[in-house]
Parts: structure tokens; sequence; C-alpha cells
């Protein structure tokens, strides 16, 4: 985890919040080192986590862990991560038995041709509740009655490849939905899923699944790449976003914007204009 | 002030991720359920607890909530899901509401029109109005209020025109400054729609507080404690000029503009070519051509 952005953020791993929804999106960057950020954070907060990771090999996330302090072979070995590992797993999928549930089991149904007399908005009527269930699953509550973990921790690496791989935005809307319920809600854990923003106002799907999102998180935090270009000393722009989606606060939702570049082991955060390559 | 919140029939609350709408939406369910009506939720988006904070006790037992926020979709196969998804959960509501005046709020309408046809949703908002004045008391347009929270950003113009044509009311959030606005354009029968803007916010007991204008924040004024410093005093440099200095400013010609000085200057003839003379030593490379250029013009 940076320390920087805590700082920003005003949580430490021992105060971490619960029930909350956390967004994290980017848009002409690369916008994974918030998820490390959150990944290390949250193992360290002594939560259990699930992390459902469709974008890169375990060894890749291991490796950037080491280097931000946590290691995920011992995490993953004493059942404080449970680890999809999507990339490995989704070809897992099309060498089993088809009656075996399997949480990607989308990825075989999604190539078959909707039938004729279904309405044209039921057309793809495949969902993600075999992926719901193994989050369900490995969030389980143990039964000893002693909480070994603090709360649990979904982690989503990340949603928008849900939408490349053939789902509708509203089914991984749907997907959140039931894991808000069933972690943030039943459990008091917390969720953390990574949106890209492409900007491409006709990208419909993309702009319904992060604007559905948005309404539904507590706090967004955008990595946005430099509007005048690429910069060696400054890597992109964050714009944090914090959100009360449904308690009237006397302040508004507030939000801030700082700049950062990102290093070996950490990222270093600054004011607009105040890099230090610049002072 | 209060006069403007009496609203019936379809009213849209139209919110966007940075103005969120929920808290003036429990706001208006807390002054109907104080007016003495009765209060049905559809709850899709938050938990039931969620949306029941910051109502107290007398509130909230006069409050009929169903709960799509849990099991929408019947996954969970415990029984426990309202039958008939999403569209039966609208309907069941629409049997269940006695004669009187009923405030219905949807939270949210997004959340159905993404998962129903939007004809089937606006046919469902007009049956709920119509079974309501078949039940008797009154016309339905005075009885029933149907708020429904619309997040902006996530749907295209077919839906949302459909929807505002349905509506008699629609109330869009915005702010500046950190105040928040409610910009409200109402239709009623045979009149003009007519557009006012009021300036709100939610207490946290989740009554409504309405401000008569924008924050005075956003008009800049000076501040009364620092003494306005004129920047033009203690300079190095002379920005002024005395009256000497003007009219000899005033006097002087500019070299390229051609007053009758200057003409009469040409005309005379110059001064004696015995005064001036150019000495000119020519070099090596020189080609001194002593024909005149221009001989062969016929000038």
């Amino acid at each position: 985890m940076f320390p920087e952005l805590n700082n920003l953020l005003n949580t430490t791993p021992d105060r971490a919040e619960q029930g909350k929804l956390t967004l994290l999106c980017d848009a002409n960057t690369d916008g994974s080192f918030l998820v490390h950020h959150f990944l290390s954070f949250y193992l360290k907060a002594n939560c259990k986590v699930c992390f459902v990771a469709l974008i890169q090999s375990f060894s890749h996330y291991n490796i950037v862990g080491q280097k931000l302090g946590v290691s995920l072979t011992v995490a993953r070995e004493c059942g404080q991560l449970v680890f999809l590992e999507g990339l490995k797993s989704s070809v897992d999928v099309f060498f089993r038995a088809q009656a075996e549930p399997h949480p990607l089991q989308f990825l075989r149904s999604v190539s078959l041709q909707p039938s004729p007399e279904v309405h044209a908005w039921e057309a793809n009527a495949e969902n993600l509740q075999p992926l719901y269930e193994f989050v369900r699953e490995a969030l389980k509550p143990v039964d000893d009655g002693e909480a070994a973990w603090r709360c649990p921790v979904l982690l989503v690496d990340d949603l928008s490849v849900l939408l490349s791989l053939g789902m509708g935005a509203v089914a991984v809307l749907d997907f959140i939905h039931y894991c808000r319920a069933t972690v943030c809600w039943e459990r008091k854990g917390n969720i953390v899923a990574l949106v890209h923003d492409s900007g491409d106002t006709e990208d419909e799907e993309n702009n319904i699944l992060l604007n559905g999102l948005s309404h539904q998180s507590h706090l967004i935090l955008r990595a946005e790449g430099l509007a005048t270009g690429f910069c060696r000393d400054v890597h992109g722009q964050l714009r944090i976003l914090w959100r009360t989606p449904s308690q009237p606060t006397t302040q508004r939702d507030w939000s801030l914007t700082y700049q950062y570049k990102i290093q070996d082991k950490s990222v270093s955060f600054f004011a607009k204009g105040m890099s230090p390559a610049v002072l | 002030m209060e006069s403007v919140l009496a609203l019936r029939g379809l009213v849209l609350l139209r919110d966007s991720v940075e103005w969120e709408g929920r808290s003036l939406l429990k706001a208006l369910i807390k002054k109907a359920a104080l007016g003495g009506e009765q209060v049905h939720i559809l709850g899709c988006e938050v938990s039931e607890e969620e949306f029941r904070a910051g109502f107290d006790s007398s509130i909230n037992s006069r409050l009929v909530y169903y709960d799509l926020f849990r099991d929408p979709l019947n996954w969970a196969q415990t029984g426990e899901a309202l039958p008939g998804g999403p569209l039966g959960a609208l309907q069941a509501m629409c049997e269940r509401t006695d004669p009187g005046p009923v405030t219905v709020a949807l939270d949210s309408l997004s959340w159905l029109l993404l998962r129903l046809p939007c004809a089937a949703l606006c046919q469902a908002l007009c049956a709920m109005s119509r079974q309501h004045a078949c039940r008797g008391g009154g016309p339905a347009a005075e009885q029933l209020c149907v708020l429904g929270l619309l997040h902006r950003e996530l749907h295209g113009p077919g839906p949302m025109g459909a929807l505002s044509s349905l509506a008699q009311a629609e109330v869009t959030l915005s702010g500046t400054a950190g105040q928040a606005s409610a910009h409200m354009l109402r239709r009623r029968p045979r009149q003009r729609p007519t557009l006012e803007t009021l300036w709100f916010s939610v207490l946290p007991d989740l009554s409504l507080d309405l401000q008569g204008g924008p924050p005075l924040e956003s008009q800049p004024h000076p501040d009364p404690h620092t003494p306005q410093v004129d920047p033009a005093s203690h300079l190095t440099f002379n920005l002024h000029l005395s009256k000497r200095e003007r009219e000899a400013k005033d006097s002087l010609t500019l070299p390229f503009q051609f007053s009758s000085e200057k003409q009469q200057a040409l005309l005379r003839p110059g001064p004696s070519p015995a005064t001036s003379r150019i000495f000119y030593e020519p070099d090596a490379f020189d080609d001194l051509d002593p024909e005149d250029p221009d001989g062969d013009l016929d000038v």
C-alpha cells in the first residue's frame, strides 16, 4: 500500500471503514497501481480478501505485492486470500464437464445462439450468478465462532473485461448488486472494483457500467492521464470523490485532485503543478 | 415556499453522480408521511436498513417497504424474493394501495428502467394511477404521487423522453459552490409548463431547508479586513505625464504620418547638393555599368 495515498484518503489499515463500495476508474492511463494498493492495504488490515483477478497472473500480483510488503503466497496458504486466477481457470472451463459449475462458465454459454422466441431484451440471458456464488462461498464467515479475519473484502480486476467477454452491462451490474447485498450489507465488508473509462461516448455498455457503479459507490478514485500528454515526472492525475449515496451530510460530496508519479516501490502524490521536478 | 413542494402525479427526481438525489427523496417521503399520507417504497438500490436510516420511529412505522435489494432476481432461491421479479413487485404495489392520498417512492426508477423494457415500465406507471383512481376517492391526479429517482447519466434520450412525457413534474438536481439546487419543471393540464429553481439543503433529520437564492459565497465581494492598496504608488518609474510633457507629446509628428508639413518638405527642393555628398569607393568585385538601367523605358 502507498502511505501517501492512505494520507490522502485519511485512512490506515487498522481504521479501515466497513460496508463500502470503492470504485477505481482509469482514463487514458493505467490505474492498476490502485488495485495493488488496495490489495496490500486490506491484507495488512487483516481482512479476508477474495480477489477476482481477470487481467494478470498470480505471479504478477505477487511480485508487485512483495514490493509493497505483502506476500500473496503466504496469504493464500493461510487462507486469508482466495485468488481466482482468470487467465488460468478460463481454460479449465472448456475442458471440464458441462454440468460442473465454474465461476467463469459464462465463457462457454455466451458463444451459444440466443433462441428466437426469447424477447430481444432477454437475448443475453446468461448471468454471472456462478461467479457470485464463488465469491459468496469464498467469503463465507468461518464457523468456529471466533473471527479470524477482520471483515471480508472483494477485489475485482477488472469489470470492463467482462463486457469484452460478452456479458451485458446490466449482467455485470446485477453481479455487483448481489455482491453488495452479501459482502457489504450482510457481512459488513468492502468491495473494490476497477472499471476502465475508454472515453468513447459510443461505448454505451461501458458507460452504463461506469455510471451505474458510480451512483452506488462511497468512494471514487479516478486516475487520468494528463491532458497535455505524457510526462516523465508526472504520470497522471488522481481525482478522489467522496460520496454519501443515501445520507444527507452538512457538507456535500467533495472531491480532491492530485497529480502523481509512480516509482519502483511507492507512488508520490503532490498538488497540481507542484511536482518536485518542476519546483 | 412550501407550496412548490405540493407535488402530485409522476415526479422524476433526476440526479447525477456529483449531486445525489436519495436524500431529497427521503425528505419528500418524510414530508408526505408527516402529512398523513400512506407511503409505499420500492427499494432496489440500497438495503432497507440503509434507506430507513435517518427517519424517526414514528415515520418508519408508517412506511410500507418492498425490498427488492436483497434478492431481486431470485438467485438465492429461498422463496423470500418478491414474486414476479421487478415488474411483479411494481404491480403488487399498485394493488396494495388503499384509497386516499398516497405517495409511492421508487428507488430507483433507473434500476427498473435498466432491467425492464421501457414500454412495460411506462405502462405499469400509467396503470398505477389508473388503478388508484378506480379504487375511489377522487381523481388520481390529486391523490397519487409517484416519486421516481432517476440517474441522468444512465439512460439515453429515448427512455428519458418517454418518462418525461408521462411526468407531471421533473426535478433536476445540480448545484454550485457546495450548495444543491433543484430545477423544477411542472406541467399542469391546460397550462403552460413552469420552470423554477430552488436552492435547498437536506438536514440530518431529513427535513428540507429551502434557501431563497444562490449561496452568497458564489458572489465575490472584497474582504473588509484587508485595506485597499493602490498598486500605482511607490513605483520607481513615472506613470504620469506633466502638462509640459503632454503638450510636447501631442505636438510630435509621427514619422509615418503624412501631414501637410511633410508634404511641403518633400515638394520643396531638398538641401543643396553641396551640403551632402556620398563618397563611395568601389571594390574589386563591383561591376559599375555607367548605362542607366531604366534607359529603355519610355517614361
